[in-house]
């Protein structure tokens, strides 16, 4: 298992390594002259010289990449351009926001998703099933910004049970907190319920369906305890998988439901410096999504295998 | 069919299975289809009963029903199901699962995936014992004593492992263990040694047996082989299109079967000793009904030689032919004709002697690289194959079969100093070094026709396309070389356009024949061609495969776990054993003897064959770090000694055409009494 | 001579003919796939005829009559400035059906070839594609498209591209995946022996038997790729004005809702959730015919 995991890791980084140049790539070397995309076509050459000089993207590219990843790592991710401040503050802030939006989704998601699962596969076939089935694939195509609409009609302006604004007062307390967030984590809950629901299903048909189960039938144990005992802990092992990788799209791919909501999360902040042109905070934004998205996938597989007793234990004596 | 108990008799102990006019549908696409059309069984106490049928003829329908566990879409339309004196539609659920902890279970085939692969095999041991209400420490021990009476060396080790560190042999003990924990009174086996390695097919077997007598079980053995069930059951009940054409006794059944098609099924075995010289394998024209099928009259009746109007026409009764003799034919007393002719005379010799071998082998060797272990799969294998000559290779898991076939095609490069000579010019190591001729030369026939043709081509692709691709055929004749190759695997025309899911397996593998035969090969490797398909199939194939031969000229490397079909088909043998040629020669002298302690092992390992069982202990050790000296000393029962362990014994020569690779010498080998030194030591 | 057997006639199935009927049937009966296809089908039609039957011209700025609630004469009422929003609805099929289909095409051939690439040759190819295709979804899509609309400017054309090429690698892991699995049949091994070249075992061996999971994964693709353009275009990156596009329309006025004007968001984001779930409940169809 240890070759394993070393063997992930190995890939990990060279995918983060990648991404990286991805970022840097995207973000300075596209838009061409860096100088130039900033101060627009008709400003004075001397002054778009001058910004490149200042910004330092008049230097070879390589040695831009060495000297951006070197301080990146050590957590200096250079300087905003639209608010000539530090961009490691402001990525930690928007992180904590985005976290604690996707904590609050993830919450709710995860026992609805896999308990909707359940449900549907022990009543494959029947109408409950089909119901499910239809329900969850309908929620999850939805745009997350055209359930919000609807949910801020409907909870925020008509009933007025819940904030339309996702931003809390400065003092707020946890709870306040939840209670600002929940209307914005219900549309991401609607996408993901579906994915999660037909992993489930699908986990839990594949293990229902299986030889060992059968054998668990026949040696005339209750339903229950087949269930419990030998179905579930087979049929969960691919969700947990595809949980963690879906933390990635609650961390960063939340660029609709931050602008539809007035909230300062990640995608947000990614989203504000790409139409700003602020190359720094851009590719620091995206290098930390991606990173997080490989860190969760990481995990996830870490507990497979710490979950599957074949790559646990390894092979025949 | 038996007349009811009569009330007040003496209390003898229920029958363990009676099953009485049973009929079974499945719900398929909102159709009704018949699977079971009214069965009649009955399975007293401590009796064994063997279910023998092919494929779809309804055998695990029948055990699925004798559990109360239809599939969802499975509908009983009729009749009863009483295990253990209960009729299981009376059951509810509780009633229904004490009835299946304590009274009937079953073991099947694939023995790993029946076990969860997230538990330990002590957890699922004990669940057996759930109901008994026996404190833990009670089951763990019981468990114990379960596993001690499967024959498990070392049950507290096994009891902490998960299925997939165990063998298949040992796997299908366990589950073995599991079934008779709580000493039902039914034990019902659906082809449990199917996908087993022989020798270790045949320890579950023996296994079985002593069980039954330990525990006084009930036994319903299904299975399709036929001297299987011979050495395990009493009476034998021949199922064909879920209805039971014939019962009675092994004796009876097998030396006097009075049903047509038992009569064909036995036929078309190639009985012990029979060889290809002696005559072409009888078939059974037509093929199996498909299951639900609707059919009037007797089942068998499209196939039958003996069919008349009124077998078409009415389902024949079961005739009491004495002594629990039964048959639904209604002409049971008269003799079934052959369908093939038997005495189309000895083939025409084929040019075996030549001395120029069409293929010569010579320190062939294969090294898997897996992970930095050097995985050794074959070693220095010396062949020599001549014109028109059938060369069996045996082997068992892991002798290296498949590897060896891939290396002659070309589809694997072996390590360096492998020689592959064809007609005695070398042969480039890689297909793609390979010259059109050589390609065309070397053809194979897989196993599995499912996976051998392109589902999504019709046959007239299929076929044509190796025709351009293989053959110097001009465009304009490319068609009729098509309808010549079809004519000589007898697949008719109007299949040109079907595709491969439309055709049954027989002709799958028909089909793949005449692609493999498009470029007038001078050798075909043909991996297991037979051992998919069902028995009654395999007989036709095997003779379209002599007589290719004998009108081409052919080589064939045939490989195969069965050794009957060996025998009947090669000209020699070679044994395998873990990537080593332990035994190459004649098939008389192979089969005959002296052989190699392995070959002799292999060969008491059949169930048809009378001779003492020879036990081999232990399985086939892993590739992965393989015996030192030689590579089958772990289990051989005539090891001498330290000498095993650390030499390589040479292949000798004995004889023109015989090698053995063993330290004994040739007489040791002919002369110490067979069986007589078992190992001892328990698997 | 060759040995006198008897004429072996095989019973071809005839349950096969007929399965594949059966399997047709089944899914045309299922309500939800037809419910699908008709509203997809109706919207089709918006895209197409749209223009020649909506009452109003949707471009017609109308400021005397901005803001007005659905009534009479405006079904669904009129926006800021004082648009028809019926017509505008009914007309804003057309961008997002243009572009979400050919962008989900480039990106289903696109990522076949690159599945049927990956799975066949594996080793070096298929380590180094499988990396670059790993770093890029290890960002959400929006992000991805966000960067590269950044870096080429927003245009339909561009919005075309960018999903179809962020895209082609989702499918591409698909199809790699059932290329492994069919790689492994001994057909192909025949073709090898056949000397047949890799393209034409790719193409004509192997592609055949994958396309029905294409097929289901193309369709899903589309939905998503109507969710993408239509998110992209409420964020500013996606379709541009003056286009009567529904994510377009809902960013201009979802400002609007809290002072009451519901009417300029509601039949949009309709229109949208409508024509997503039909595509999937399509998809689902595809999918279950298939699978059986």
């Amino acid at each position: 298992m240890i070759a394993f995991l070393l063997k992930r890791l190995g890939l990990s980084l060279v995918t983060l390594w990648l991404l990286s140049v991805m970022a840097f790539a995207g973000a300075q070397v596209l838009p061409g002259n860096l100088g130039r995309a900033m101060l627009g076509p008709f400003a004075d050459q001397r002054a778009v010289d001058a910004l490149n000089h200042e910004m330092g993207t008049d230097r070879p590219v390589l040695v831009q990449y060495a000297d951006w990843v070197s301080r990146f790592v050590v957590g200096d991710m250079g300087k905003s351009y639209a608010y000539r401040t530090p961009v490691a503050p402001l990525v930690t802030t928007a992180l904590i926001n985005s976290a604690k939006l996707a904590l609050v989704a993830f919450l709710l998601v995860v026992p609805l998703g896999i308990l909707g699962g359940i449900i549907a596969a022990l009543n494959a076939g029947r109408p409950v099933d089909r119901g499910l089935t239809i329900f969850g694939l309908s929620a999850t195509i939805v745009p997350e910004f055209v359930s919000g609409i609807v949910l801020i009609l409907v909870f925020g302006v008509w009933l007025k049970w819940l904030p339309i604004s996702a931003t809390w007062p400065n003092d707020a307390g946890a709870l306040t907190q939840v209670y600002h967030l929940l209307l914005p984590s219900i549309p991401l809950v609607l996408v993901l319920f579906g994915y999660i629901a037909r992993m489930t299903r699908a986990g839990m048909i594949e293990a229902l369906d299986s030889d060992y189960t059968r054998t668990a039938i026949l040696k005339g144990l209750p339903h229950h305890t087949v269930i419990w005992r030998h179905v579930l802990r087979n049929a969960l092992l691919p969700t947990i998988s595809v949980i963690a990788t879906q933390t990635a799209y609650l961390i960063g791919g939340l660029v609709v439901i931050e602008t539809l909501f007035h909230y300062q999360g990640i995608g947000g902040l990614i989203f504000t410096a790409a139409s700003k042109k602020d190359f720094p905070t851009l590719q620091a934004g995206v290098l930390t999504v991606g990173a997080i998205f490989i860190l969760a996938s990481l995990c996830a597989d870490l507990l497979y295998a710490l979950l599957n007793p074949r790559i646990r234990v390894g092979g025949r004596e | 069919m038996n007349k009811p108990a009569d009330i007040g008799a003496a209390a003898a102990p229920p029958d363990a299975l009676a099953i009485e006019g049973l009929l079974v549908d499945y719900r398929v696409r909102g159709r009704l289809r018949r699977v079971l059309r009214g069965l009649d069984l009955r399975i007293g106490r401590g009796a064994s009963y063997g279910l023998v049928g092919e494929s779809g003829c309804g055998k695990s329908t029948v055990a699925f029903a004798a559990m109360g566990y239809l599939p969802r879409n499975g509908v009983v339309s009729g009749g009863r199901v009483m295990v253990d004196g209960r009729d299981l539609m009376d059951l509810n659920p509780a009633e229904l699962q004490k009835l299946r902890a304590n009274s009937v279970s079953m073991v099947y085939q694939d023995p790993g995936r029946a076990l969860n692969p997230s538990m330990k095999i002590g957890p699922q041991l004990a669940e057996a014992f759930e109901f008994s209400r026996i404190g833990a420490h009670d089951a763990h021990d019981r468990s114990v004593a379960m596993l001690r009476s499967v024959r498990i060396a070392d049950p507290l080790k096994v009891m902490q492992r998960y299925p997939h560190q165990l063998s298949g042999g040992m796997q299908q003990r366990v589950c073995i263990a599991m079934a008779l924990a709580n000493n039902p009174a039914l034990l019902i086996l659906d082809e449990p040694t199917t996908g087993l390695d022989v020798t270790v097919e045949a320890e579950v077997l023996d296994l079985i047996q002593q069980l039954r007598q330990d525990f006084q079980t009930s036994i319903l053995f299904i299975s399709h082989n036929l001297a299987v069930v011979a050495k395990v059951c009493d009476r034998v009940g021949v199922l064909y299109g879920g209805t039971l054409v014939e019962e009675g006794t092994v004796g009876a059944l097998f030396n006097n079967p009075r049903h047509p098609y038992t009569v064909g099924l036995l036929r078309c075995l190639p009985a012990r000793g029979r060889r290809k010289s002696d005559g072409p394998l009888e078939a059974i024209r037509g093929s199996l009904p498909s299951p639900g099928a609707a059919i009037t009259g007797c089942v068998f009746a499209e196939r039958c030689g003996l069919a008349d109007r009124t077998c078409r026409e009415t389902p024949p009764p079961f005739f009491d032919l004495g002594g629990g003799h039964l048959s639904r034919c209604f002409h049971h007393d008269q003799q079934v004709p052959r369908q093939t002719p038997s005495t189309a005379g000895p083939l025409p010799g084929t040019d075996r002697q030549s001395a120029h071998p069409v293929l010569a082998v010579e320190n062939l060797s294969k090294t898997f690289n897996a992970k930095s272990h050097p995985l050794p799969v074959l070693r220095q294998i010396e062949i020599a194959l001549g014109p028109g000559e059938t060369l069996g290779l045996v082997g068992e898991s892991g002798s290296g079969k498949t590897t060896f076939a891939r290396l002659l095609l070309g589809l694997l490069e072996p390590d360096a100093g492998s020689k592959i000579a064809l007609d005695g010019k070398p042969l480039a190591t890689r297909l793609s070094d390979r010259s059109l001729d050589d390609v065309k030369a070397l053809q194979i026939i897989f196993q599995n026709p499912d996976s051998a043709l392109n589902r999504a081509h019709p046959v007239r692709r299929i076929i044509g396309r190796a025709i351009q691709r293989l053959s110097a055929t001009p465009a304009a004749a490319v068609l009729a070389k098509l309808h010549e190759l079809m004519k000589a695997v007898r697949v008719a025309d109007r299949y040109l356009s079907a595709r491969p899911r439309q055709l049954s397996g027989g002709m799958k593998q028909r089909v793949a024949i005449a692609r493999a035969f498009a470029g007038d090969p001078r050798i075909v490797v043909c991996d297991e061609p037979t051992s998919a398909l069902d028995v009654s199939v395999q007989a036709a194939i095997l003779n379209l495969l002599v007589d290719l031969q004998t009108k081409h000229q052919v080589s064939y490397i045939f490989i195969s776990h069965d050794l009957g079909v060996v025998r009947y088909l090669s000209d020699r043998i070679a044994v395998l054993y873990l990537g080593r040629l332990m035994e190459i020669g004649l098939a008389d002298q192979v089969f005959e003897g002296p052989h190699h302690p392995y070959t002799e092992a292999l060969l008491s390992a059949i169930p048809s064959q009378d001779t003492q069982r020879i036990r081999l202990s232990g399985e086939v050790p892993s590739a992965v770090s393989p015996p030192s000296g030689c590579v089958f000393h772990t289990r051989c029962p005539r090891k001498i000694g330290a000498i095993c362990e650390q030499q390589e014994p040479p292949l000798h020569k004995i004889g023109s055409q015989h090698a053995i690779r063993c330290h004994l010498s040739v007489d040791q080998l002919a002369h110490a009494p067979r069986g007589a030194e078992r190992a001892g030591r328990p698997a | 001579m060759s040995v006198a057997e008897p004429e072996i006639a095989a019973a071809a199935a005839p349950v096969e003919a007929n399965e594949r009927r059966d399997r047709l049937r089944q899914v045309f009966r299922s309500g939800t796939f037809l419910a699908g296809l008709l509203i997809v089908l109706f919207w089709v039609f918006c895209a197409i005829l749209g223009p020649a039957v909506v009452p109003y011209d949707p471009y017609a700025d109308d400021l005397l009559n901005a803001l007005m609630p659905p009534s009479a004469e405006h079904w669904f009422g009129t926006d800021q400035l004082g648009r028809d929003v019926f017509s505008r609805v009914i007309v804003g099929a057309r961008d997002i059906l243009t572009i979400a289909p050919l962008a989900t095409m480039i990106s289903t051939v696109l990522g076949t070839a690159l599945g049927l690439l990956m799975g066949y040759f594996r080793g070096v190819i298929d380590e180094g594609i499988s990396r670059i295709v790993d770093a890029l979804l290890a960002l959400p899509t929006v992000i991805v498209a966000l960067l590269a609309l950044v870096a080429l400017g927003p245009s339909s054309a561009t919005v075309v591209s960018v999903i179809g090429f962020t895209f082609a690698p989702i499918i591409a892991r698909t199809v790699r995946a059932s290329v492994l699995a069919e790689r492994e049949l001994d057909y192909v091994f025949a073709a090898q022996l056949r000397r047949e070249n890799a393209f034409h075992i790719m193409f004509v061996e192997i592609l055949p038997n994958v396309l029905p999971p294409i097929l289901v994964e193309a369709t899903v693709r589309l939905g998503y790729a109507i969710f993408a353009v239509a998110s992209l275009s409420f964020i500013g990156f996606g379709i541009q004005p003056p286009s009567p596009d529904w994510g377009l329309s809902i960013s201009a006025n979802y400002g609007l809702i809290g002072a009451g004007y519901w009417w300029t968001v509601l039949f949009d984001a309709s229109a949208i959730a409508t024509l997503v779930v039909a595509v999937n409940l399509v998809a689902d169809g595809i999918q279950s015919a298939l699978d059986e």
